[in-house]
């Protein structure tokens, strides 16, 4: 067949155009199934970062047991309702793109390099059988090597003991920064506390905790490998557990109980 | 079209003109995906389903495809098969897909798939084509499936995530060999695999690229002095 310049651009035209639709199409058909896998993925780590998760059962089924509330960041009350949202498809983190919903860190406080934080924030409340509070999970995000780490950290009822901490969504790279799922290094943290005298102590080092290291429960192995990763693990850590944190909804908590 | 010739493009790259012994091509992801025989399993139906059906489509349109711009018209369609491919394993494997994490993706880049649209897809017919790609497939997932079974028994003690040797950290006798669990193993399992195939098939031995020369000795100073 003839070449020319008009069929070479007339075929590029016509194998874009199917490829674009044929792309398009799958995208868009596969959404909501996509969507839902997400969700239920992340419900699975809200789960694991309590211990709750059992595999035998459903992950919605398992999911209704936790209660879910709203926390205001600047009184660190706990709230029932919030404008006219619905609490279960409210998503802070579309909500820090508002700036009605939402407050700028200053550069000088964003250590976990978050920009934009929630007004009011979502977290979950595990209850036992007696209907006393046993666990609360909360949302946390910050900062590691190539982008935003996205997880879930549970604290004991004494509002100062970690119980689990899960990521649900990261970009750090495979076999180094990626080892924040591995599950030996998430053993390292429950038991682990937060606070001491009422500052965030918690941190993840460079390198293993020696063991003849001293306030060894404030402490947690690094990823090898993965300095910028562990580091940005403590900023979000110091970031989400400070003042501008959760630091308020606690004492609140604490108080109440 | 014989039967003859099916056969020949489906069986052929199984051992004897095997993508990754013989051509040693797309051995990335075989050091990258392997360590779980599971996931070098979903790993191994992407690929051959992209490279059998990138294939086909590279080969219906073949005679319309301007030389000029063909590769480019092949990596469209091969990037918006693994597109497809990949958006499909997100929709139903969402666990798989997230091991494989950019692996999915980097089948674009796989040598085997644009290997086979240039050196083929693009000279013969659809069907045979189509078998061609497909039989391609099946050598990698051969050579793969090889590499995880070795790697994940091994350096886990376990198969497709069921355990065949209890570890010790589980209190049974198997101290697993952690070097397996590094994708440089992979490097030296995959070298041992063409090692056992080129001793059973000696014509795949490659002719060296140049001979050594053999050992020289200084000059003979004594002989050259007698000619001055």
């Amino acid at each position: 067949m003839k070449e020319s310049v008009l069929r070479t651009l007339l075929v590029a035209f016509t194998i874009c155009l199917v490829c674009s639709l044929v792309v398009s199409y799958t995208a868009v058909g596969l959404r909501d199934l996509q969507n839902e896998n997400k969700l239920n993925d992340e419900r699975k780590k809200i789960l694991q970062s309590a211990n709750m998760f059992d595999s035998s059962l459903s992950i919605e089924s398992q999911f209704e047991q936790l209660e879910m509330k709203y926390v205001d960041f600047s009184s660190g009350k706990v709230l029932d309702t919030y404008k006219d949202f619905a609490i279960e498809t409210y998503n802070q983190i579309s909500t820090t793109r508002n700036p009605l919903l939402s407050t700028k860190i200053p550069a000088s406080e964003d250590i976990a390099i978050i920009k934009n934080r929630e007004n009011v924030g979502k977290f979950y409340i595990s209850r036992d059988k007696n209907g006393e509070l046993d666990k609360i999970i909360l949302p946390i995000r910050g900062y590691g090597l190539w982008g935003t780490l996205f997880g879930y950290i549970s604290i004991e009822n004494d509002f100062n003991t970690v119980a689990g901490l899960e990521f649900y969504s990261h970009k750090e790279t495979p076999g180094l920064g990626a080892e924040v799922d591995n599950p030996k290094w998430k053993a390292l943290w429950p038991g682990k506390k937060i606070y001491k005298d009422d500052v965030v102590r918690l941190s993840v080092l460079k390198g293993q905790v020696p063991s003849d290291a001293n306030d060894i429960m404030y402490k947690v192995d690094g990823l090898s490998g993965a300095t910028l990763t562990s580091r940005g693990v403590t900023n979000m850590i110091t970031y989400w557990f400070g003042d501008s944190g959760y630091s308020k909804l606690l004492s609140e908590l604490n108080y109440e109980s | 079209m014989s039967l003859k010739q099916y056969k020949e493009v489906i069986f052929k790259p199984l051992i004897d003109e095997n993508p990754i012994t013989l051509q040693i091509l797309g051995i990335c992801s075989a050091l990258a995906v392997t360590n779980n025989l599971s996931v070098t399993l979903v790993m191994c139906v992407a690929l051959t389903s992209v490279v059998a059906f990138s294939n086909l489509f590279i080969s219906i349109i073949r005679n319309y495809i301007p030389s000029s711009i063909r590769i480019i018209v092949q990596m469209t369609i091969i990037a918006s098969l693994v597109i497809v491919v990949d958006e499909l394993l997100k929709a139903y494997d969402y666990e798989t897909s997230k091991k494989l994490s950019v692996f999915v993706g980097l089948i674009i880049t796989n040598c085997i798939v644009m290997g086979r649209a240039e050196a083929f897809a693009m000279k013969e017919k659809p069907l045979l084509s189509f078998f061609d790609g497909l039989g391609n497939g099946l050598g990698y997932s051969l050579i793969l499936i090889g590499v995880a079974i070795i790697r994940e028994l091994f350096g886990s003690g376990s198969l497709m995530g069921y355990e065949i040797f209890t570890l010790v950290s589980n209190g049974g006798w198997y101290l697993p060999n952690n070097l397996l669990l590094l994708p440089p193993s992979s490097f030296i399992i995959i070298g041992l695999f063409i090692w056992a195939i080129r001793t059973i098939r000696p014509i795949q031995i490659e002719e060296d690229d140049f001979a050594v020369s053999k050992h020289s000795t200084a000059p003979d100073l004594t002989k050259r002095e007698l000619n001055v």
